[in-house]
């Protein structure tokens, strides 16, 4: 039943059950129960977690890499800080998981410099599995070895998207790479790489545990499970719930408790902004992209003056690689602030919209080709009080 | 003579450094991370030492350094205060803290004391949403801010 509140991973697990559950399955087996759970990516995309590791385990190569996302930087979010604070050894086992079922021997954790507080944490808990013979060489006595390094950003938002992050580890200044070539192909020093949102990794033993079949009676068809969501912004009751996939807009407004709201940010500063008319819609990979973060905001609040911090964003944090996103990003901020002082034209704003629709086709990665996602959501969803507003000055610029 | 071996220090703190990391190339940010944190930048001379070390350009390494928004190539203040300007904390009210941080450090953003103490900086989502507004000082976090706590705190570093 959507609405109701899953406790998946805010269920208790015994540290290791779910990795000797796996090594008593084949490395195909496990790729099929993670195909057949039909669990995807928490971390934004939704690409399917089980295709993923077929295709690093397919990839013919002497080393290979398991990469946990730990660079949570999405506006709104921060259902992996508490993740990463308060069940790291989950992570750690779904990633070793990973690591036997794709042949890989070596695990890194991006963490973002912001987070750097938690660093502390994180080693201990992979002293106290290393301990356990939960990581290390003879992984439950068995033959499997596997170990993770930690590796601290630095501050750019950027790193979150995989290939941006793989240059980053390499040493790089974090600019995305074209692909193909997938990670899953050449990633890490040119190795098959599975990269994996914290969340993702969660998932994994619990799987393992009580089967396929039991994590696909949760959430929809297309997308199964539950979900970590980061709530914030004109709510009572701010904070992360585990939900069950396909809860509506609506059911997640009652929960936290929120009180006459005007429009619900989806997935962050790069989703989408729903009013009213939208808040029956589920959230799920299929018609609201959940992503991590939803920012809610209540009548009082100026929605183009939300739009501004969120193309602010974009501006500081495009990488600056490729010009539909360097340019693109600055015009669009440039015609929020006209349309701030009433001076941007409907015509200008038309010119406005191509430019977004062309950012999103023609960008290089996920930043450019989501940061026009705001912007048109904004201004069609809030026209009444964003157009022609009243003149701030009559000078005109640009 | 004095300035000859205080340069030459630096050089023997950036090879041991890189020395750690058996000059890596991939391994240059995390490098990068150790030296900006022993001197609080990474000075030009800091940089070619590096690009000595591990025999790549020195363009490249400056290319790197000025990418990531922790490594700083200027000299900064002992502590940074870096403030989350993003849309849950700007919906929480951070403008009311940037206004008392300003006032109380006699500086704007971007700025540095005159004493050396404080770096005043903005900084997106550190992921404190749901308690803004929120900030970091150094690597500590603070959150659930008003213009009073927030000075407080500051007070603390001094
Ligand atoms: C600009 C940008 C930032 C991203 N940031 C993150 C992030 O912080 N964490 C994350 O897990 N994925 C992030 N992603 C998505 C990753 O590229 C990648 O799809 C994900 O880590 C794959 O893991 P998953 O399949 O488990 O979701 C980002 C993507 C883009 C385009
Ligand atoms: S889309 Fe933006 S962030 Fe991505 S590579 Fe191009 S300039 Fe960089
Ligand atoms: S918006 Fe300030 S911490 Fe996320």
């Amino acid at each position: 039943m959507a609405g109701k509140r899953k406790q998946i991973l805010f269920s208790a697990l015994e540290p290791g059950l779910g990795l000797k559950k796996a090594l008593e399955h084949t490395q195909t087996e496990i790729i099929d129960i993670i195909k057949l759970s039909r669990l995807r990516g928490r971390g934004g995309a939704g690409f399917p977690t089980g295709l993923k590791w077929d295709l690093a385990y397919s990839a013919k190569a002497p080393k290979k890499f398991i990469v946990c996302n730990a660079d949570e930087g999405e506006p709104g979010t921060f259902k992996d800080r508490i993740l990463l604070n308060e069940h790291a050894k989950k992570i750690f086992e779904g990633m070793a998981i990973a690591g036997y079922a794709v042949g890989s021997q070596e695990g890194i954790i991006y963490l973002r410099a912001e987070y750097r507080y938690l660093r502390p944490v994180l080693v201990q808990a992979i002293d106290e599995l290393r301990k356990a013979h939960l990581l290390g060489k003879k992984i439950l006595g068995s033959d499997f070895q596997f170990d993770i390094d930690i590796h601290l950003g630095a501050g750019a938002y950027v790193c979150g998207e995989e290939t941006a992050l793989i240059e980053s580890l390499e040493g790089k200044r974090g600019e995305a790479r074209n692909k193909p070539p997938y990670p899953t192909e050449s990633g890490y020093m040119g190795y098959p790489t599975v990269v994996n949102n914290v969340e993702t990794f969660c998932y994994v033993p619990y799987i393992l545990i009580e089967g396929a079949a039991w994590f696909q009676k949760f959430g929809t068809f297309e997308s199964t499970g539950s979900k970590l969501f980061s709530i914030s912004g004109d709510v009572k009751k701010p904070g992360v719930y585990e939900l069950e996939m396909g809860t509506t807009v609506r059911q997640v407004l009652n929960l936290v408790e929120a009180s006459d709201t005007k429009a619900v940010q989806v997935g962050g500063a790069s989703g989408i902004c729903v009013a009213e008319k939208d808040f029956d819609k589920p959230l799920a990979f299929e018609s609201l992209p959940p992503g991590g973060s939803i920012i809610v905001f209540n009548r009082s609040r100026d929605m183009l003056n939300v739009l501004k911090n969120f193309m602010e964003f974009f501006v500081e944090e495009s990488c600056g690689q490729c010009t539909p996103c360097r340019e693109g990003t600055f015009r669009l901020l440039e015609g929020v602030k006209l349309m701030e002082q009433g001076q941007c034209s409907i015509h200008y704003l038309r010119v406005l919209r191509e430019l977004a629709e062309t950012m999103k086709i023609s960008s290089k990665c996920g930043l450019g080709q989501m940061a026009p996602n705001p912007f048109l959501s904004i201004i069609d969803n809030f026209k009444g009080e964003i157009l022609a507003r009243d003149r701030v000055t009559d000078s005109i610029p640009l | 003579m004095k300035l000859e071996s205080q340069t030459q220090n630096i050089a023997r703190a950036v090879k041991r450094v890189c020395d750690e990391y058996h000059s890596r190339r991939e391994k240059l940010l995390q490098i990068l991370e150790e030296l900006n944190e022993l001197y609080g930048y990474l000075s030009e001379y800091v940089m070619k030492e590096v690009a000595k070390n591990l025999d790549m350009q020195v363009s490249e390494i400056y290319g790197v350094a000025t990418f990531y928004s922790f490594l700083n190539t200027k000299p900064k203040g002992k502590n940074i205060i870096r403030l989350c300007q993003t849309v849950s904390c700007e919906l929480a009210g951070k403008q009311r803290i940037a206004n008392a941080l300003e006032n109380e450090l006699g500086i704007r953003f971007g700025e540095t004391t005159p004493d050396g103490m404080f770096s005043l900086e903005y900084t997106n989502c550190i992921g404190m949403c749901n308690q803004g507004p929120a900030m970091l000082i150094n690597d500590d976090v603070y959150y659930n801010l008003d213009p009073e706590k927030a000075v407080d705190i500051v007070e603390k570093y001094h």
